[in-house]
């Protein structure tokens, strides 16, 4: 990390600890926003955080290693997380995973090489109704079959182009 | 394609706030009266008396005390905290105000699930309007001297969480790991306060409670379960949803209802709960009988029974906090047996010890989780063992 | 004891609130704080305070829970559940570690129940367990195996891992991890997180993939470790150990070209005889000498002697310091002076507090002067080649062997010292020599160092160097006898265990310098009628509290003089002493030093004749002169928090 870039972080974890306060308990807040904004929590970012709540970085790393949401590890832009769990599983979720590994050419717990979406196993997300279902960041996909995997990437793929295009246009001005 | 199942009758015929209303005109004490007058306990799944839990808090000195809702529903097949906080948040946010006021507490906070992050934004703008219509801040409902807020922390990804001492844990910015009870949280909670946690489902019937009474609470319901419960039903039936059922209701009346008359098994109160086999179909859904936080998972004839308890296993061994031994080391080994079991590599001197295993995470686990996590598997084999054993496996062709 | 009495308040504790005390009392009226409440136990009925466990109340009446997670120094934990009992009424076990009796109960410890989930627990625990018996540095030592012993384990019901899931960590100088024997305890967490307030280890994971690890599983030598190897001396097992030289000791003791040279630190001596089955607070210091001769090493040596010097050097220096300050002025003198001779508080500090390093003193710690002392002055004196010398170090300690193997430490043009042994792989090589050490033949330390002062042996101790000092300062100041100001020369206010302490010492007049020291200051006079004010800490937990009092500019600011010392109690709970380890046991090895001290003839620093020798015959421009900075004083690297 190129140290102008780290002074960012740093300073921008300032900011978030600052605005949650500087205790124990604004631990999983702060970490939450790192994980939204940069889609991982960096060694150095664990640390600026152990270091603005006077905790020491393992103990963050220990919360972050605990929690299904947070990761040390950088995730794509989409994480997909597919509902395992019983009922989803007898409503037909190996068909959906396996449609999922097909058109993304990644198997769970992997993202792909583009950094854009990161497939994941997720435990009861509480559409026990409506499954198979799986979460897209915190969008919620109900009743998923193998034929509406392709639209739910699809739509993902489009926020990409947009995404794309905002950038070039950025760096054009 | 058909638009979820969700019977939420008695919350919907609610007068918004009546209830509060009718609290903020009695005594702390008179609220905990009717509260426990109500006899309800808690819908979560462990079925502690709310009554006598906010006694112990509202007896506690000090002046900083909390009120948590546990909106970290992921007991698997439970879903009914999502259906309420979606169409009655409202009720919830008045029963946490009501159980704020009868206790002495002035900060309230709703631990949302990550998983249910998409509820946040509706759920906020739900406690934007309660603040703008004095229902929240200072001086509630014109009460001088009632002060009292909402703030929703979301959860990051852990089932272990909807145990109230681990989800204080959580709040506190650590490990979701249960702490040793007692202290208990109504002495020594968040932050070392007196805290009182109840379930999505409590709250929303304690509000009812104060606008219809006690008496009429009990109306329905057993003696030892009064009231209504809202369960959520799911698996092999033709209507899955969330349901408003009397305490006492019977496993095969349910079953007429979401529409699955051959059902081969049913799981009540989720992972942590039991199996229950058609022959105990005639059992009640109550706490003295069959108890469940409200997950009901239907199995049908087709379903391998080994399979859904691989399942569960599954489930604990990866969302158990990993603290104590029995729970973190004994639902691995319970895992490893079915997988013995599916290849048809099992003794039943081995399954025998599996099962005297599962007695002791039954009781000498930490925390509800470990104690309850065997009780799927416990169950599946006592009544399914002719299904699961002497398998011939595939791989011994 | 009043030690790691830790109370709900301490808000410096990292454990959660409900279970940082030993006992989590709550009681509903504060009139019930201290009142009595009555339990029964397999049918004894026994009276004790509100809030004492359920264990604590069975010992009282002599009934043996087994425990494992449950350590005396430590917050209560509760999670490896062995300790579980069958209270009446309730439909679970119950941690008897974990529950404060708080109303009247009956319990029974050892129905079938228990033993039944107690014995699966120990089978739990062993089908996760890689590792043979034979092999392990804690055979024998072993909570465990002592534990699958007790309840009968004759077969591993639940299997047994044949292969390791975990790569060692042997990257170290001083602490090595095998996490395939780790039980998950967390006793080890606790010392770091907790106890010592280093935050090195946690738990990381979940479900069954929790595991204990470092800051992002990097090797333990790229950490903040401090090396002080409390973790080491509160592992049930032997997932923790020290890294152990005994090879190549052994090694250098076979090679007949080899000049073995072994240094022993006083706290190893108060300690090393529960490794051979005697009752804590038995010193064997010069049994334990016979016994090293009897194993091959070629001289014996007492680190006093260099302890002793430390105190001369480290003396002068802090005097140097405070005339520069407070005669002259001079701003840029850093006060208060620390003490440097605990390794594992010098690296706490470098980490932690790296702006402080100025104000560490610059002498080195004994075993590393004696080091530099060997081979220069010994070599010269013996006509040995000094590449020919080996230099071992018996302490107590296992940051010892991270300190001699820092880059800077080898102004003798050699490395000081070769090889650092604790006083538990000591017990090691004396048993493989066949020697029954209790029973040794008492004998002298070698010339010509010979037999040091009582201050070298109290360095052992917390409070032991400032006492020291203090013994040898006024005495050089005042020109009075110590024995005339504090009674005995005992200097009792600097003693005991409390984490802190203060003592003020008022100097009541400058007397006649003896012409060492006469030369270092124009003159003595602006001494008459100050002040001294010294601290003691021990404990990393406590030199934090200490640190910030200094950084917020606190009362603890104005002091002189401030030892530390890295692990609770001193040296004498060092990370290389005897497992187990306890406030009592900490307490019957400070009384062995304590009356060690007694029995010595020369009792302060400044009147060991040896020392007085070596400033005379080759370092002859005297304390903190040209020579003695070369070799007997060091410098310090700022390393900060950041781990890269």
């Amino acid at each position: 990390m190129l140290v102008t870039e780290r002074e960012r972080l740093r300073e921008e974890i300032t900011a978030l600890a600052d605005r949650h306060g500087r205790q124990r308990s604004a631990l999983i807040p702060i970490l939450q926003e790192i994980q939204r904004g940069h889609l991982q929590i960096s060694d150095y970012a664990m640390q600026v955080v152990a270091d603005l709540l006077d905790i020491h970085p393992v103990e963050v790393f220990s919360v972050v290693s605990f929690y299904s949401f947070l990761d040390e590890k950088p995730k794509g832009r989409f994480i997909i997380r597919l509902c395992r769990t019983i009922s989803c599983d007898m409503a037909g979720k190996a068909a959906v995973a396996r449609q999922l590994e097909n058109d993304l050419g990644i198997g769970f717990g992997e993202t792909t090489p583009c950094g854009r979406f990161t497939l994941e196993w997720a435990n009861c997300i509480g559409m026990c109704d409506q499954g198979p279902a799986l979460l897209v960041n915190d969008q919620v996909h109900a009743r998923v079959t193998p034929e509406k995997v392709h639209e739910i990437l699809a739509a993902c793929r489009r926020v990409f182009g947009i995404y794309a295009q905002e950038q070039k246009e950025e760096h054009a001005v | 394609m058909n638009e979820p199942i969700v019977n939420l009758a008695t919350f919907a015929a609610m007068s918004p706030d009546a209830g509060l209303r009718a609290a903020l005109q009695k005594s702390r004490a008179d609220i905990i009266g009717e509260i426990s007058a109500s006899g309800i306990k808690g819908r979560g799944g462990a079925g502690f008396p709310v009554g006598v839990k906010w006694n112990l808090c509202a007896a506690t000195r000090g002046t900083q005390k909390y009120v948590v809702c546990n909106a970290d529903e992921g007991e698997p097949g439970t879903f009914k905290d999502r259906a309420i906080l979606r169409a009655h948040a409202n009720l919830v946010f008045e029963g946490m105000t009501i159980g704020a006021f009868a206790v002495g507490a002035r900060e309230g906070i709703l631990y949302l699930r990550a998983e249910y992050t998409y509820l946040r934004p509706e759920l906020e703008a739900v406690l934007a309007k309660r603040r703008a219509a004095k229902f929240l801040g200072e001086n509630v409902c014109g009460k001088q001297g009632f002060n009292f807020d909402i703030r929703i922390q979301l959860g990051a990804g852990a089932y272990v969480c909807g145990e109230e001492t681990a989800l204080i844990e959580s709040l506190e910015g650590h490990r979701g790991e249960p702490r040793n009870r007692p202290p208990f949280p109504v002495d020594t909670g968040f932050l070392g306060r007196p805290t009182v946690v109840n379930n999505v489902e409590t709250l929303a019937w304690v509000a009812c409670i104060l606008q219809k009474g006690g008496a009429w609470f009990k109306t329905t319901g057993t003696d030892k379960s009064t009231g209504l419960k809202i369960l959520s039903i799911s698996g092999d039936c033709a209507r899955p949803g969330v349901y408003e059922f009397p305490f006492g209701v019977t496993v095969a009346k349910l079953l007429e209802t979401v529409g699955a008359p051959d059902a081969k098994a049913v799981q009540i109160g989720g992972a942590s709960g039991h199996c229950l086999p058609s022959s105990e179909f005639g059992r009640a859904i109550a706490y003295e009988d069959a108890a469940t936080g409200g997950s009901i998972i239907v199995f049908g004839q087709q379903r391998d029974m080994l399979e859904v308890a691989a399942n569960f296993l599954e489930f604990f061994v990866e969302e158990s906090c990993g603290q104590c031994t029995p729970c973190r080391i004994g639902n691995a080994r319970l895992r490893e047996g079915v997988e013995l079991l599916s290849e048809g590599r099992c003794s039943m001197r081995y399954l025998q010890e599996l099962c005297a295993l599962g007695e002791t995470m039954q009781a000498a686990s930490k925390c509800g989780l470990g104690q309850s996590s065997p009780n799927a598997f416990l169950s599946i084999v006592k009544h399914f063992k002719d299904e699961i054993m002497g398998r011939v496996s595939v791989a011994s062709h | 004891m009043a030690e790691n009495n830790r109370k709900l308040d301490d808000d410096t504790s990292r454990a959660p609130v409900s279970q940082r005390g030993h006992t989590v009392a709550r009681v509903a009226d504060t009139a019930d704080i201290g009142a009595l409440v009555s339990v029964n136990i397999d049918g004894q009925d026994v009276k004790v305070p509100m809030g004492t466990t359920i264990l604590e109340a069975a010992r009282r009446i002599g009934v043996r829970i087994p425990t494992l997670c449950w350590h005396e120094d430590l917050c209560i934990a509760g999670v490896c559940r062995v300790c579980v009992v069958e209270i009446e009424g309730q439909r679970t076990l119950q941690a008897s570690c974990a529950y404060p009796i708080t109303a009247p109960l009956k319990v029974k410890t050892h129905t079938r129940k228990v033993r039944q989930a107690r014995r699966h627990i120990i089978d739990l625990m062993l089908s996760e367990h890689y590792g043979e018996c034979y092999s392990c540095a804690r055979n024998n030592n072993c909570q465990l195996q002592a534990l699958a012993q007790e309840y009968g384990v004759d077969f591993f019901r639940f299997g047994h891992p044949a292969a390791p899931r975990h790569e060692m960590d042997l990257s170290s100088h001083s602490v090595l991890r095998d996490m395939n024997k780790c039980v998950l305890c967390r006793r080890c967490v606790r010392t770091c997180i907790d106890l010592q307030e280093v935050g090195v280890l946690e738990a990381v994971g979940r479900g069954d993939q929790t595991r204990i690890a470092t800051f992002m599983d990097k090797p333990l030598k790229d950490v903040i470790c401090i090396n002080c190897g409390q973790c080491i001396n509160r592992c049930p097992t032997g997932a923790l150990r020290a890294n152990d030289p005994t090879d190549e000791v052994w090694a250098a003791i076979d090679d007949p070209n080899k000049h073995v040279i072994i240094q022993t630190a006083p706290a190893p001596r108060a300690a090393i005889g529960e490794c051979f089955d005697l009752e804590p607070g038995h010193a064997l210091t010069f049994e334990m000498n016979t016994a090293l001769r009897l194993c091959g090493f070629d001289k014996v040596f007492d680190t006093n002697f260099s302890a002793d010097l430390t105190i001369i050097e480290e003396g002068t220096e802090l005097i140097l310091r405070l005339y520069k300050a407070l005669v002259e002025q001079d701003k840029s003198v850093a006060l208060p002076q620390f003490t440097s001779c605990s390794p594992g508080w010098v690296k706490y500090l470098e980490h932690f507090y790296p702006e402080y390093i100025p104000n560490v003193s610059s002498a080195k710690s004994p075993q590393q002067m004696f080091g530099a002392v060997i081979k220069t002055y010994y070599a010269k004196l013996s006509g040995i080649d000094p590449k020919d010398i080996v230099t071992v170090a018996l302490m107590p300690c296992s940051a010892k062997k991270f300190e001699c193997n820092r880059p800077e430490m080898c102004d003798s043009g050699f490395k000081d010292i070769d090889y650092g042994l604790t006083t538990r792989e000591l017990a090691k090589m004396i048993r493989e020599a066949g020697v029954d050490l209790p029973r040794m033949p008492k004998s002298d330390f070698d010339d010509p160092f010979g037999t040091a002062t009582g201050s070298g042996v109290i360095f052992g101790a917390t409070g032991g160097v400032m006492e020291a000092a203090l013994r040898t300062v006024i005495e050089i100041v005042t020109g009075l006898k110590v024995e005339n100001v504090f009674a005995n020369a005992d200097i009792t206010p600097v003693r005991g265990f409390d984490g802190v302490r203060v003592v003020e010492i008022k100097v009541p007049q400058s007397g006649p310098v003896p012409a060492m020291f006469k030369h270092l200051v124009k003159d003595w006079k602006w001494l008459e009628g100050a002040t001294l004010k010294v601290a003691i800490a021990h404990g990393t937990a406590n030199a934090k509290k200490v640190m910030e009092n200094i950084k917020s500019g606190g009362e603890l600011a104005q002091c002189h003089f401030i030892e530390f010392m890295g692990c609770p109690g001193g040296c004498l709970g060092g990370g290389g002493q005897p497992i187990p380890t306890s406030p009592e046991i900490r307490a019957a090895r400070a009384r062995a030093i304590y009356s060690e001290d007694q029995a010595y003839a020369v009792r302060k620093s400044h009147e060991n004749p040896a020392v007085l020798k070596l400033y005379k015959e080759f370092l002859t421009d005297g304390p903190c002169g040209h020579l003695s900075h070369k070799l007997l004083h060091t410098h310090y690297t700022p390393r900060g928090k950041y781990i890269a």
